[in-house]
C-alpha cells in the first residue's frame, strides 16, 4: 500500500520503531543463543512483525492477549518489559516466569499477556475461556488469541471456534500464516480452503489480509475489534513469512532454493520503513530508530547475561498449595 | 442432621458455594437438564444458563476453556461426564491447569474443580467404567479427590472449589444413590486428611472411593473369623495421608491395600512402597495390593466381575496374609 494524503506519519514511525525493538531483541536472544546462554529452544518472528505490532496497537492494557510458541514479539508488543523478557530466556533471576518457562512459555499478566504455549493450538481454548470469563463478569475488554497456520488443523481451532460463536464471546482470532507448519509446507497437509472458510462455516466473518503491510494490518485489526466489541467473535487471517527457520537452529534447508532470499524484499519492516521515506521522513531519522531499538536490546541482553540462575529449590515454589512439594514432594 | 444421597449431597455443596460465591460457575454437557445422572438437577432454575453453562460436546474446549475462565478469576466447576471423556481433554488437564502456575512463575492460579464420575458401573464396558485416578496423582500440579461418603461429597467438594490449585474430583458412580448424614455438626476433615473409619488392631486396610466400603464390609467379615481389622478411608490420593496410614501400620504391623484400579502400576503400589520405606521395621507381613487384573472392562456380567474386587476376596487374601 501506497502512503495516502491520509498516512498518518507520526502512528506509523511509532509502529517502525516498535518493529524495529521485537527485530532488535530477536537479533540478541539468537546471538545469546548461539554463545550458549539461551539453553533451551528460541523460535523467531523474523518477518512476522507487522502483524504483532499493528493488532497490539490497537489493544487496551487490560484487553487480553494470548500467543504462541512464537511469541516474543506479540508479547513486546503488548507491553511487557524486555529486560524481563531475556531475563527469561536466558533461565535468570527476575525472569517473567521466574525461569520456569523459557521462551515458550513467555508471559506477562500485568499487561494482559496471558501466555505464549508449547503446544500448538492450545491457546485457543484457554483464550475462548478468557472471554467467557470477561463476558461472564460483564466486563468491557477483548481476547485477542493469535495462532500459526499450522494450528488449524488441531481439534481446538474448531472446538474453541464454535464455542466463541455459541457463547457470542468477546474475541478476535488471528491466524498469523506464515505458510510452514514447524517445517512442512501447510498447504501439503491442510485440506479446503484455509482458516477463513472454516470460521465463515461456524459464522465467523473472516478475511485474509497482507500480514506484511503495517497499514493493512493497523486497519483491519482497528476494524475488526470494533467489530468484536460489537457482536462478538471474528477472525483475521494474516498473511507473512517466516524469513528464518522453525528455531534460531534450523537452516530451514528444506525450503526450495531462493524462496526466502525473494521474500526478504516483502520484509515488513523493510516496507515500512519505504513508506515513511516516501512520505519524506529522512534515512537518518530511521536509522537512529533502529539504532536506538539495537542499544535498547543491547543493554537488555547485558543485564540478562550478568544476572544469576534461580536458587535451585525454587524449583519447589509455585507448584500447587494443597499438597504443596514444599513441604512433600515425595 | 440431614439424610442425602451421595449425587444429592454434591449438588448440594455446588449449590451453597454458588450462593456463597458468585464467581463459581460451572459447565458441561447437558447441565440445564441435570447432568447425566441429575448431579446438577434444577441449579439452571435456581442461577440461571450463564452460571449453569450447557456446553457443547467438546471436551478440549470444555476443560480448556476452564483454564483461562480461572487463570481470569473465576472458578470454574468443570463436569466432563465419565471420567474415560476426560481422556479427549489430558492437553488441556495436564499440559495447562497441572502446569499454568508453574510455568509462568506464579503469575496465575487455576482454581478449577474438575468432575469425572468414575468405576465401575454395571454393563459400561470399557470406554464407560475406568479408574484411573493414579494417572492423575502422577502429575505435579494436581489434588487427587475421591469420596466415598455423602458427607464427604459436600464437603470435599466444596473445599475443592475454594482452593486455588486444579483439583480432581473423582465420584463414584455406583455410589449415587448411596444415603447417609449430611452436615451433621461432625468434624470436618480437610482435603489431605484421611479416615479411620473402623479402628482395629490386627490389620490395616487401606482403601477410597466404592471401595472402602467392600473394605468396611470385609472388616464385619474378618471380625467373625477373629481378625479386627482397621480400616481406612483415604478420601484424597494427592496430598494423600502417610501419617495416618504409617501409624496404623505401626500399630497392626499389616497393610492391605484395596483399589477398584488396575493393580499393576496404580495407588496402591505407591502406598505399599511408602510404607515399606518408612516403616518396614514395624511390619509383620509384606504390604499387599488388592486390585483388578490389567485386562479392560467387559460388558458382560460374568467377565466384568473379573474385575470387580468383592468382599470375600479382600476377607480371603487379608486372612492369609495375617496367618489366620
Amino acid at each position: 500500500m501506497m502512503p495516502t494524503k491520509n498516512f498518518d506519519q507520526r502512528r506509523y514511525a511509532q509502529l517502525f520503531k516498535q518493529m524495529c525493538r521485537i527485530r532488535a531483541f530477536e537479533r540478541a536472544a539468537i546471538n545469546a543463543k548461539n554463545e550458549g546462554l539461551v539453553l533451551g529452544a528460541i523460535h523467531p518472528s523474523i518477518g512476522q512483525e507487522a502483524a504483532a505490532v499493528g493488532v497490539c496497537e490497537n489493544l487496551n492494557k487490560d484487553d487480553i492477549l494470548l500467543s504462541t510458541h512464537r511469541g516474543h514479539g506479540h508479547t513486546l508488543s503488548k507491553g511487557a518489559d524486555p529486560s524481563a523478557m531475556m531475563l527469561e530466556l536466558l533461565g535468570k533471576e527476575g525472569g517473567n516466569c521466574a525461569g520456569k518457562g523459557g521462551s515458550m512459555h513467555i508471559a506477562d499478566f500485568s499487561v494482559g499477556m496471558l501466555g505464549a504455549n508449547g503446544v500448538v493450538g492450545a491457546n485457543i481454548n484457554i483464550a475462548v475461556g478468557a472471554a467467557h470469563a470477561i463476558k461472564l463478569k460483564g466486563e468491557n475488554k477483548i481476547v485477542v488469541c493469535i495462532f500459526g497456520d499450522g494450528a488449524i488443523n488441531r481439534g481446538p481451532f474448531l472446538e474453541g471456534l464454535n464455542w466463541a460463536k455459541v457463547y457470542n464471546l468477546p474475541i478476535l482470532f488471528i491466524c498469523e500464516d506464515n505458510g510452514y507448519s514447524a517445517t512442512t509446507h501447510t498447504k501439503e497437509t491442510t485440506a479446503g480452503g484455509g482458516p477463513v472458510v472454516r470460521a465463515q462455516s461456524l459464522g465467523i466473518k473472516a478475511e485474509t489480509f497482507d500480514g506484511n503491510d503495517i497499514i493493512t494490518v493497523d486497519q483491519a485489526a482497528q476494524d475488526y475489534i470494533e467489530r468484536v466489541k460489537k457482536s462478538g467473535p471474528h477472525l483475521l487471517h494474516f498473511l507473512t513469512y517466516r524469513l528464518e527457520g522453525h528455531t534460531s537452529t534450523d537452516p530451514a534447508a528444506y525450503r526450495p532454493d531462493g524462496e526466502a532470499d525473494g521474500k526478504w524484499s516483502n520484509d515488513p519492516i523493510a516496507r515500512c520503513r519505504n513508506l515513511l521515506v516516501e512520505d519524506g521522513v529522512s534515512a537518518e531519522q530511521l536509522d537512529k530508530f533502529d539504532n536506538e531499538a539495537t542499544a535498547e536490546m543491547t543493554r537488555v541482553y547485558k543485564i540478562a547475561r550478568d544476572a544469576s540462575f534461580p536458587p535451585a529449590l525454587d524449583a519447589y515454589k509455585d507448584v500447587q498449595d494443597i499438597g504443596n512439594p514444599q513441604t512433600e514432594a515425595f | 442432621m440431614k439424610q442425602m444421597t451421595y449425587l444429592e449431597a454434591g449438588r448440594e455443596g455446588l449449590a451453597e458455594m454458588m450462593r456463597e460465591d458468585t464467581s463459581v460457575w460451572a459447565l458441561g454437557e447437558d447441565l440445564g437438564r441435570g447432568g447425566v445422572f441429575g448431579q446438577y438437577h434444577g441449579l439452571q432454575t435456581e442461577f440461571g444458563k450463564d452460571r449453569i453453562a450447557d456446553t457443547p460436546i467438546s471436551e478440549s474446549c470444555i476443560l480448556g476453556s476452564a483454564v483461562g475462565a480461572a487463570m481470569m478469576g473465576t472458578r470454574p466447576v468443570v463436569e466432563m461426564r465419565f471420567s474415560d471423556f476426560a481422556l479427549c481433554a489430558v492437553d488441556e488437564l495436564v499440559n495447562q491447569a497441572a502446569k499454568a502456575r508453574y510455568m509462568f512463575g506464579g503469575q496465575t492460579r487455576v482454581p478449577m474443580v474438575v468432575r469425572e464420575p468414575s468405576g465401575l458401573w454395571r454393563s459400561s464396558a470399557a470406554q464407560h467404567s475406568q479408574s484411573l485416578e493414579a494417572w492423575y496423582a502422577h502429575i505435579p500440579g494436581l489434588v487427587v479427590v475421591m469420596p466415598s461418603t455423602p458427607a464427604d461429597n459436600r464437603t470435599l467438594l466444596m473445599e475443592s472449589i475454594r482452593c486455588d490449585d486444579p483439583v480432581v474430583y473423582l465420584e463414584h458412580k455406583s455410589l449415587w444413590d448411596f444415603e447417609g448424614p449430611v452436615d451433621d455438626g461432625a468434624e470436618i476433615l480437610p482435603i489431605g486428611k484421611a479416615r479411620v473409619a473402623r479402628p482395629g488392631k490386627d490389620v490395616t486396610i487401606v482403601s477410597w472411593s466404592a471401595m472402602f466400603h467392600t473394605s468396611m464390609e470385609a472388616a464385619e467379615g474378618l471380625a467373625a473369623k477373629g481378625v479386627d481389622a482397621e480400616v481406612i478411608d483415604l478420601r484424597t490420593l494427592w496430598p494423600w495421608d502417610k501419617k495416618t496410614v504409617f501409624e496404623s501400620v505401626c500399630k497392626t504391623g499389616h497393610l492391605i491395600v484395596v483399589h477398584e484400579a488396575v493393580q499393576v502400576g496404580g495407588f496402591g503400589a505407591e502406598i505399599a512402597a511408602s510404607v515399606t520405606e518408612n516403616v518396614f521395621s514395624d511390619l509383620k507381613s509384606a504390604p499387599l495390593r488388592i486390585g483388578a487384573p490389567r485386562i479392560p472392562i467387559s460388558y458382560a456380567p460374568t467377565m466384568e466381575d473379573e474385575v470387580r474386587i468383592t468382599a470375600e476376596q479382600i476377607i480371603e487374601k487379608t486372612l492369609n496374609r495375617v496367618g489366620k
